[in-house]
């Protein structure tokens, strides 16, 4: 299959990024300054960042709508206000995550943000679970950036004015260069941002100005540093097929008013689990001294006994040493739990730490 | 001191009397992007040439260090350990690895000269 190319691929090779392939795209992995560069100028400046991989999933209705989405998705949907975005899960029967997502309730419809490597499978998915009496579009023709970091709000703002005005997890449609960009205010970095939905075509020129104005592109690497900092969970490592919202330490994203009568797919496993608890549990990981741990380092106690498994590691550049995360039994989930981690063969100590590993500065009631 | 040789592992080594020091290339270093950790051989251990003798991880992986010859370890350079951003700052200087006390000094024949070692580097990374 050929590699796909975002509509900022000629910009990031002017702007002498190295490549690598992710989720079937051609993306940039760092650009000349380096993913600690990188990682630092966004949680000091401002960061832009292309994830028009991911799809975007506009799906119109009528109100039966909203009751076909509780029927899927472990949320209050009916109470949610329009322009306000949720954090959720597309699950199967035994509440093993297909994809995580966000879900923002727009004019008429919804609009769903999912991983680049699940999107088609959770458009066939959702096709099926919603039958054909909506209308989905799994919207090609827009791309996707995210500004993050402190100076984004008044760089963002200074080209489309009144996006400082949006609080976390909302949005809205703004006017700019006459065309319609929908912009939340969001982001998976840990610090205070926008992702901005704009046509392929404008792309390009809306980032060069973001660029004039003073934010710096930067590549996955660093995103997945930050990320990993903020103690946010990637697909394909923390979550998959296997794990379940309760597992993964995430039952804040579930609605309290959904867990008393379910109704959601999954909702059965979620509830037993929510009641007896997990066996194994997401948690943050530091080892001690400098040593990084990666993704299927095993985790054993001081008997020898293997306990759990590393899914993501690496250096954190803002806490300055190494940081994971990973699954131990349920005994070992509690902060400050010794652990050991075996890495080329022998075994270094560890702690069981809180998440996140970087405080999060995120905006709340500008209004 | 002699002239550098070089890897196809993309070592620098230089010899002095019979102890040579041994770090990793510029080019290695540009290809292994900002450098966090390293682990070095522990002094007074034997190592084998092509042997793995240390190990180097940067944000995003994790990458062995070989030796270009066998010999005795008698000295590492713990200040590369304590701050590995060094090896990126000045890899082919300050910032070497280790020194061994060579058992067979024919074993520097085979390895390469700068002009022999850039053009292996720049065909390996096209």
């Amino acid at each position: 299959m050929e590699i796909k190319k975002t509509s900022l691929n000629k910009l990031h090779q002017s702007n002498n990024a190295k490549f690598v392939e992710f989720a079937g795209y051609e993306m940039p992995i760092q650009y000349s300054k380096g993913i600690i560069e990188e990682h630092k100028f966004t949680r000091s400046h401002s960061g832009i960042f292309d994830v028009s991989h991911m799809g975007q999933l506009f799906i119109y209705g009528d109100e039966t709508l909203t009751d076909e989405l509780e029927k899927i998705f472990p949320l209050d949907l009916k109470n949610l206000k329009q322009n306000c975005s949720k954090y959720s899960f597309l699950m199967n029967e035994d509440a093993g995550i297909y994809d995580d997502l966000i879900i923002t309730k727009i004019e008429e419809g919804y609009l769903i943000i999912l991983n680049a490597a699940c999107k088609d499978k959770d458009f066939e998915i959702l096709s099926n679970l919603l039958g054909s009496k909506f209308k989905m579009n799994l919207d090609n023709n827009r791309s996707l950036i995210a500004i993050q970091g402190p100076k984004s709000v008044e760089i963002l703002n200074s080209i489309i004015s009144g996006v400082d005005q949006l609080n976390f997890m909302t949005g809205n449609w703004f006017d700019s260069d006459n065309q319609k960009l929908f912009v939340t205010r969001s982001g998976y970095t840990g610090e205070d941002g926008f992702e901005i939905s704009i046509s392929n075509d404008k792309a390009e020129k809306f980032v060069e100005n973001l660029i004039e104005k003073g934010a710096q592109l930067i590549g996955l690497g660093a995103r997945d540093t930050l990320r990993l900092e903020a103690g946010l969970c990637l697909y394909g490592h923390e979550l998959d097929i296997n794990k379940t919202p309760v597992e993964a330490n995430l039952r804040w994203a579930i609605s309290k008013s959904r867990l008393s009568n379910g109704g959601f797919i999954g909702s059965k496993k979620i509830m037993n689990q929510m009641q007896d608890g997990a066996s194994q549990i997401r948690v943050g990981i530091k080892p001690e001294g400098r040593l990084i741990a990666r993704e299927k380092t095993k985790i054993f106690d001081d008997t020898d006994t293997q306990i759990g498994e590393i899914t993501s590691g690496t250096f954190g550049p803002s806490v300055n040493g190494p940081i994971a995360m990973g699954y131990v039994n349920k005994e070992f989930s509690k902060v400050d739990t010794k652990i050991l981690l075996e890495v080329r063969g022998k075994k270094h100590p560890a702690n069981v730490c809180a998440l996140p590993f970087y405080k999060k500065n995120y905006v709340k009631g500008v209004y | 001191m002699s002239e550098v040789k070089f890897s196809k592992e993309h070592e620098w080594i230089t010899l002095e009397g019979d102890v040579a020091t041994i770090g990793i290339t510029k080019h290695a270093t540009e290809m292994l992007g900002d450098i966090v950790f390293a682990e070095l051989p522990e002094k007074g251990s034997n190592v084998e040439k092509d042997g793995t003798a240390g190990v180097v991880e940067s944000t995003k992986a994790a990458s062995d260090v070989y030796t270009p010859v066998s010999g005795e370890v008698v000295d590492t350079n713990q200040a590369i350990v304590d701050d590995p951003s060094k090896i990126n700052e000045d890899p082919e200087g300050s910032a070497w690895f280790f020194k061994l006390k060579m058992k067979d000094q024919s074993e520097m024949d085979s390895l390469m000269n700068k002009e022999e070692y850039d053009k292996f580097a720049k065909e390996s990374a096209s």
